[in-house]
């Protein structure tokens, strides 16, 4: 028996993780695999739902004070702050990305792109450096991962969700790097959209972190 | 050829390289921030970490995503490999779902085997009062690495059956994402591996549930135990989720949801479990192993205020146990309902008469699916937890017994009046239905908290838990391997062997699980290594003795079928195509099934169980071509 490899042809409508490389005539074949990435990418976004909603029921399980009200740690309301609405205005740029590929307008498309992988590392940067004092030299943190719940939970919900993040970016500038090179086009740009979903999801879990750390519940002083 | 022409071998080769540099990579940090070199615990864990990677690099599977961020086009690849013999595709990275299935479920009896050796290594210490030969940390570390790989064991049985057999029923060509199926068995051997090597660095003696505080403070054994349980559980979720992909938009035209063949909707119910429920237990455990590896205090109640207050601040192991248990309960439904799909599969070809309320079969599976969510808590009765959480958990618990009695009953009027054909699968399929009528009888008892209290940790809830995995589970996988056997093969399995197999093991299992029953209501404990021989009446030891023995028959009967499909997998009678007569699509082409499976789509012309109904068709393969 011999063994053959198959390029995939609109005859045999295979994988659809295979987008890029159908040929012209199989856009049909395209866009089937298309809808399929599309129901998996959703599934992927239920799945993890489940993964930011253990943190935020941690958050508020464990956040309570002596007479079981709901409380907050002390943190840089003004960090807090910066780095949502820079993450927010990023999403803005990835939008204004996917619809300029859309529209096979390339150069709006890269600027959009970098744009928002910009805004993403700030974002990064803004956590890191701002609101855990990873660098104490520069700004000193509020709290400490080992400052008790409070530490524990701060920590272990920014951390989950910039681990999110950075793959964003990640994903972001390899996107701008194909796309640089020549690939996706208004017919076909799964990929720019997967990625601009995957950004607005991270987004959207931000929306929901944030008032959990930052806003809800009366302060109280964590001692180090 | 060399060795490394295999994948897998390339992957351990990967997996351990990976070790390695995670280890230095931990060293040269440390160094870097002025701390001494080496410490164990955070060493061994980046590298297991970096192992994982190490793997999937070193056997292939992420080569062609790796080349998608390139640009580079990555064409399918069918058939066997073209420089290397055939039967290496079993052993590396291989797109065909048919493999897959055959990958996941050869490994899956693989870690059936491990796991059963060691439950009959504890059992054996257990047949006598006092301690034999086996040290109370091992006895600890043996009975959960028993729970776990067989946990492990069940996944990647599920996997198996439902990797080769959905795209078969519904006429697909192969999975939706054929890498994404190839990555999720592959996560599968880097997690097994952690998982037997942590028993190298200490072990892990908290069972497999390892609740904190004890998990947080052991050996470091934990910390690969956790990410061994990452590993399969990542591959639980990408494996659910191509399933679901697979069930929603790749049927057949024709074949609405409820003319799928019913152990697709069984496969359904599943997946939905596994793609969310999943992420819980990641979670938690990656929350004990941050709290050991960066003193985050999620679980640890020691509080931050002080004198003051001294709760303020502190953690809460029981906040563990509901994020624990959030899956672990529904875990249960997915090991079972994928097995109760096997058993409504196969009970209408074995009897010769339509499936018995196959709608109500197909929204049992999703009813069960669903309530599975919502009764966690009942493995917390005794947990310190709010009084008032008891109530409705029991409840919810209860409700349970409705969506699975719908199951009972169908199948009762399915074989009611039917030609039942005794073939070996029908009869571990009966098998099936008496154990796990007796894992179903005894849920209640344990599910309503006054019965629950004095039987809460004892042996009761081991022999109840072990009828419903060999009834859920274990029975049907079995008749699914004899019943598909023909299939995968092309041969057929000695019938005679088969039955001797059951006859020994459906007694021999009634023995073990009443006899743990036994042993519980006498005051036995679970995962104790000694007990007390005066307990019941003196007659504890002989019944302990009896439930080794029927253990070992159990071991006996499952090597006596392994060697059966050993035997006959290249030598046995030719099988014929559709050797049970079923109406199934997977049945209606060659066996061993073709590369590409089926030479034209599908067309449903009827409903799916009209066994004995004259001129009721199923599914045609008209063919266009001379194939």
């Amino acid at each position: 028996m011999t063994a053959t490899a198959i390029e995939h042809g609109p005859e045999h409508g295979h994988a659809a993780d295979d987008h890029h490389h159908a040929g012209e005539s199989g856009l049909a074949t395209y866009l089937e695999n298309t809808r399929r990435n599309r129901l998996g990418m959703w599934l992927f976004f239920a799945s993890e739902a489940f993964l930011f909603l253990a943190l935020l029921v941690t958050r508020f399980y464990l956040w309570r004070g002596p007479h079981g009200e709901v409380v907050r740690p002390e943190l840089d309301q003004f960090a807090g702050l910066v780095v949502t609405a820079v993450l927010l205005l990023s999403s803005y740029f990835m939008n204004r990305a996917e619809v300029s590929i859309a529209n096979d307008k390339r150069t709006d498309f890269l600027t959009s792109l970098l744009i928002t992988a910009f805004l993403g590392t700030a974002f990064l940067v803004g956590v890191v450096v701002w609101e855990w004092g990873m660098f104490p030299g520069i700004v000193k943190g509020h709290l400490k991962p080992t400052d008790g719940v409070f530490g524990a939970v701060v920590f272990g919900m920014t951390g989950m969700h910039a681990l999110h993040v950075l793959s964003g970016v990640i994903l972001i500038l390899n996107v701008w790097w194909l796309g640089r090179k020549g690939h996706f086009s208004g017919e076909r740009h799964w990929g720019v959209e997967a990625c601009a979903i995957y950004w607005h999801y991270v987004d959207l879990v931000w929306i929901f972190f944030y008032p959990a750390i930052y806003l809800i519940g009366t302060t109280i002083d964590v001692p180090h | 050829m060399s060795l490394f022409t295999l994948g897998i071998a390339r992957g351990l080769l990967g997996q351990v390289l990976g070790m390695v540099i995670g280890m230095l990579l931990t060293c040269a940090v440390r160094i870097l921030l002025g701390w001494e070199a080496w410490a164990a615990e955070p060493a061994w864990t980046v590298g297991a970490v970096c192992s994982i990677i190490g793997f999937l690099l070193g056997v292939g599977s992420l080569d062609d995503w790796l080349k998608w961020t390139k640009g580079i086009p990555t064409p399918l690849h069918h058939g066997p490999p073209v420089d290397k013999p055939a039967w290496t595709r079993y052993f590396s990275v291989d797109y065909n779902h048919k493999v897959i299935g055959v990958q996941y479920t050869v490994w899956g009896i693989l870690l059936l085997m491990v796991g059963g050796t060691v439950a009959m290594i504890f059992r054996t210490e257990l047949a006598r009062s006092g301690l034999q030969f086996l040290g109370l940390d091992l006895y600890n570390s043996f009975i959960g690495m028993h729970g776990m790989i067989m946990i492990f064991a069940i996944l990647l049985g599920v996997g198996g059956m439902a990797n080769y057999l959905v795209p078969l029923m519904i006429g697909a060509e192969d999975m939706a994402f054929p890498r994404l199926n190839a990555l999720g068995f592959w996560f599968n051997v880097p997690g097994s591996v952690l998982l037997l090597l942590s028993l190298f660095v200490g072990g892990w003696d908290a069972g497999w549930t390892a609740y904190p505080p004890l998990s947080a403070r052991g050996p470091i054994g934990y910390q690969l135990f956790f990410l061994g349980v990452f590993a399969i559980g990542l591959s639980s979720i990408v494996g659910s989720l191509n399933l679901l992909v697979t069930l929603l938009r790749m049927r057949p035209e024709g074949m609405s949801l409820f003319r799928m063949p019913i152990f697709c909707w069984a496969v359904f119910a599943t997946s939905l479990i596994q793609l969310t429920a999943t992420q819980l237990i990641g979670t938690s455990f990656l929350m004990v192993s941050v709290q050991r590896a960066l003193g985050m205090g999620f679980f640890d109640p020691r509080g931050i205020l002080g004198e003051v207050s001294p709760m303020v601040g502190g953690g809460d192991p029981v906040l563990f146990q509901h994020l624990f248990w959030f899956y672990s309960h529904p875990a249960v439904y997915i090991f079972v309902l994928p097995g109760l799909g096997i058993v409504s599969e196969l009970l209408p070809v074995f009897s010769r008469k339509p499936l018995f309320g196959y709608k109500w079969i197909a929204l049992s599976s999703m009813a069960i699916a669903i309530v599975g969510f919502l009764v966690w808590g009942h493995h917390m009765f005794v947990s310190g937890y709010n009084d008032i959480l008891r109530i409705p958990f029991m409840y919810a618990t209860l409700l349970v017994a409705i969506p699975t009695g719908v199951k009972f009953f169908s199948w009762l009027g399915t074989i009611w009046g039917g030609k039942v054909h005794f073939d070996t699968p029908m009869l571990f399929v009966l098998g099936a239905i008496s154990v796990f009528l007796i894992g179903g009888l005894t849920g209640p008892i344990l599910a309503t908290v006054p019965t629950d209290f004095p039987l809460h940790d004892s042996y009761f809830v081991v022999g109840h838990f072990h009828a419903t995995m060999f009834g859920g589970f274990v029975f049907p996988f079995f008749a699914a391997l004899y019943y598909w056997f023909p299939k995968v093969t092309g041969r057929m399995y000695n019938e005679t062997l088969g039955k001797i197999h059951f006859f020994i093991m459906t007694p021999a299992f009634w023995v073990q699980t009443l006899g743990q029953m036994g042993v519980g209501v006498m005051g036995m404990r679970r995962r104790i290594a000694d007990y007390d021989p005066t307990l019941g009446a003196g007659q504890i030891e002989s019944w302990q003795l009896a439930v080794t023995i029927a253990g070992f028959a159990i071991a006996f009967g499952v090597m006596l079928m392994l060697w059966n499909f050993f035997q006959n997998a290249e030598v046995g009678a030719a099988a014929g195509d559709n050797p049970w007569r079923s109406r199934s699509p997977e049945w209606q082409i060659p066996s061993p099934v073709p590369e590409h499976s089926f030479p034209a789509p599908l067309h449903v012309v009827g409903e799916p169980y009209d066994y004995g109904l004259a001129d009721a068709g199923y599914v045609t393969t008209a063919s266009t071509g001379d194939d």
